[in-house]
């Protein structure tokens, strides 16, 4: 005679502990960001305003806004996506749907890929500095402006550029687990219906691929607004009377104006709401365009579920 | 071992035989397909059918290592060959799958497809083709209304048939079906098997089941395949009543599957 169905104790803990144990750090998390947002918030609100966006920095930053930093950081973010995107995809597809996996070319991108994502942020300053300004800059000064010095000194151009090839492994790798995840019998049904690989990948695998090209870029795009040891030698500058208007521009940035009003202060206390406030607008700038990046994937799955 | 009256072939395999890697799979064997009529290739698992068919549009090309020995005529053109393109092969030999596989689109875009990248652009044209191409595949009555709804949202028969009508859609000379109903319910089944019937008429239909009782259904000619050789190739009630081969009438009676 066996007993009726009892909850056996041992199940029963071993349950309980792992969703209390889970629970406890999806806790901790939260409350670490909601520590950070609102200790930011509290020191940084009174300075917060839309004058505070709008305007530049004045009184040796002592006062004023941090415009030109906001211009500097989109400019830059632009200008590296514009890089970044069509080459990290193009890599992703070739992976994915050209290379044959085992082949030593294909093991040795892939070598390089994850080293390229494991090498320091500044480490790609220096290399930024020492390739873009120093042998590139001066290579383009002669052929285009016969020795006169534009580029070969930090500019926007080769900032963005640096901040795309730090950025590079991550959309490479988003992309391509997003072509991954495509079932092969897609493809198949397009090749069978007489469709060349190129059509194929062009108008089934990567449409259906895009959510996961967006998470890439929106990953991109976030390092590329608060990085800033790769932009330090390579193109930003801790003050600048006007905005960039030209490639061979220098700007401002988000990211390391919260660096210079934290070091270079010539006041710390009237500094100091300042600095919090520029933090604020560097998160809500990152919150929103994560926002953004989750809104618009949604709507490509929920396009790609149901219609087109 | 043909029977004396078949009609012209449209397809001819001569000593094909298809290798993946230096393992021979299948061959080498050859086969008339004849013109108009339903073929089917019937054998236990793993015994070359699929791959055969495969041959037949050039499919196989996809399997890393996969290589094909032997001459395929499409109405006595070669369709393998040296500077042969397989895009324009399999525009005359289109496919339907085992598991159906329509686009993340609407079904007009999903029968649409092949039109496109074919490159037609007049928009009339093109649905003119899609309603034709969805009645020939009997499901326009169903979906004539929702034409701009996702294909996702259809039946595993629906699915299959709109599979069927993308193929036809590009107007192919031949249509391979590779298990075409074998992940269907009996009702889905039989609208497929009296599709293919009336597919006949106007294509040359060549399909792959592991179900006997589908091929004498469904075929006017079958192919028995076993180990990767073609044992006997005949009309389907002659091989399924007075096969010639032992083996043929030991499969058919179930002596083994």
């Amino acid at each position: 005679m066996s007993a009726p169905f009892k909850r056996c104790r041992g199940h029963w803990a071993a349950d309980t502990s792992l969703r209390v144990a889970t629970g406890l750090a999806t806790a901790l998390i939260l409350a670490v960001l909601g520590t950070i947002v609102i200790d930011v918030l509290r020191n940084g609100w009174s300075k917060l305003s839309i004058g505070f966006l709008f305007q530049s920095p004045t009184d040796g930053m002592t006062a004023g806004g941090i415009f030109p930093a906001i211009v500097g950081t989109v400019a830059l973010v632009l200008i590296m996506t514009i890089a970044v995107v069509p080459v990290g995809v193009a890599t992703a597809i070739y992976l994915s749907e050209y290379s044959s996996a085992n082949s030593k070319f294909t093991r040795a991108i892939r070598v390089a890929v994850n080293n390229l994502a494991g090498v320091p942020s500044v480490v790609f300053g220096l290399f930024g500095l020492g390739f873009f300004v120093q042998f590139v800059g001066p290579a383009v000064d002669k052929t285009l402006f016969g020795g006169e010095k534009v580029y070969a000194q930090p500019a926007l151009i080769w900032a963005a550029l640096t901040m795309a090839i730090l950025t590079m492994p991550v959309v490479i790798v988003a992309t391509e687990e997003a072509l991954r995840a495509i079932p092969r019998d897609l493809r198949e049904a397009s090749l069978a219906l007489g469709a060349t690989k190129f059509q194929t990948i062009f108008k089934v695998v990567v449409p259906q691929a895009g959510p996961g090209i967006l998470t890439g870029t929106i990953l991109a795009v976030s390092r590329g607004a608060g990085e800033v040891a790769p932009i330090m030698f390579t193109g930003v500058a801790y003050f600048l009377p006007k905005l960039p208007d030209k490639l061979s521009s220098q700007f401002m940035h988000l990211g390391n104006h919260v660096y210079t009003l934290a070091t270079q202060s010539p006041d710390v206390d009237a500094t100091k709401p300042l600095l919090y406030a520029t933090v604020a607008v560097l998160l809500g700038l990152t919150f929103s365009l994560n926002l953004a990046a989750v809104v618009v994937r949604a709507k490509m799955r929920a396009r790609i579920a149901n219609a087109r | 071992m043909p029977a004396t009256d078949k009609p012209a072939p449209k397809m001819t395999v001569k000593d094909l035989s298809v290798y993946y890697g230096a393992k021979k799979a299948v061959g080498p064997l050859s086969m008339d397909l004849p013109e108009k009529h339903v073929t089917s290739l019937i054998g236990p698992s793993g015994c070359g059918k699929s791959t055969f068919l495969r041959s037949l549009n050039r499919m196989n090309e996809l399997i890393p290592g996969c290589r094909v020995e032997g001459e395929v005529k499409l109405e006595g053109d070669a369709i393998y060959g040296p500077g042969i393109d397989a895009v324009s092969v399999r525009r005359r030999i289109g496919m339907v799958f085992q598991k159906s596989n329509p686009f993340p689109k609407s079904i007009f875009e999903n029968v649409a497809y092949g039109l496109r990248i074919g490159g037609m652009k007049d928009n009339s044209d093109i649905a003119g083709r899609v309603e034709r191409a969805l009645k020939h595949s009997a499901l326009w009555n169903e979906v004539k209304d929702r034409l701009s709804e996702s294909a996702l949202g259809l039946s595993g028969g629906q699915q299959q048939r709109l599979c069927i009508a993308r193929a036809l859609a590009v107007e192919p000379e031949v249509l391979l079906m590779d298990e075409p109903a074998s992940a269907l319910d009996p009702i889905a089944t039989a609208h497929i098997e009296e599709l293919i019937h009336e597919l006949a008429d106007e294509y040359t239909v060549v399909i792959v089941t592991h179900n006997m009782q589908q091929a004498a259904r469904v075929s006017d000619y079958c192919a028995f395949f076993y180990m990767g050789d073609l044992i006997e190739f005949d009309k389907t009630e002659t091989l399924f009543t007075k096969p010639s081969q032992q083996r043929t009438e030991d499969y058919i009676t179930g002596r083994f599957g």
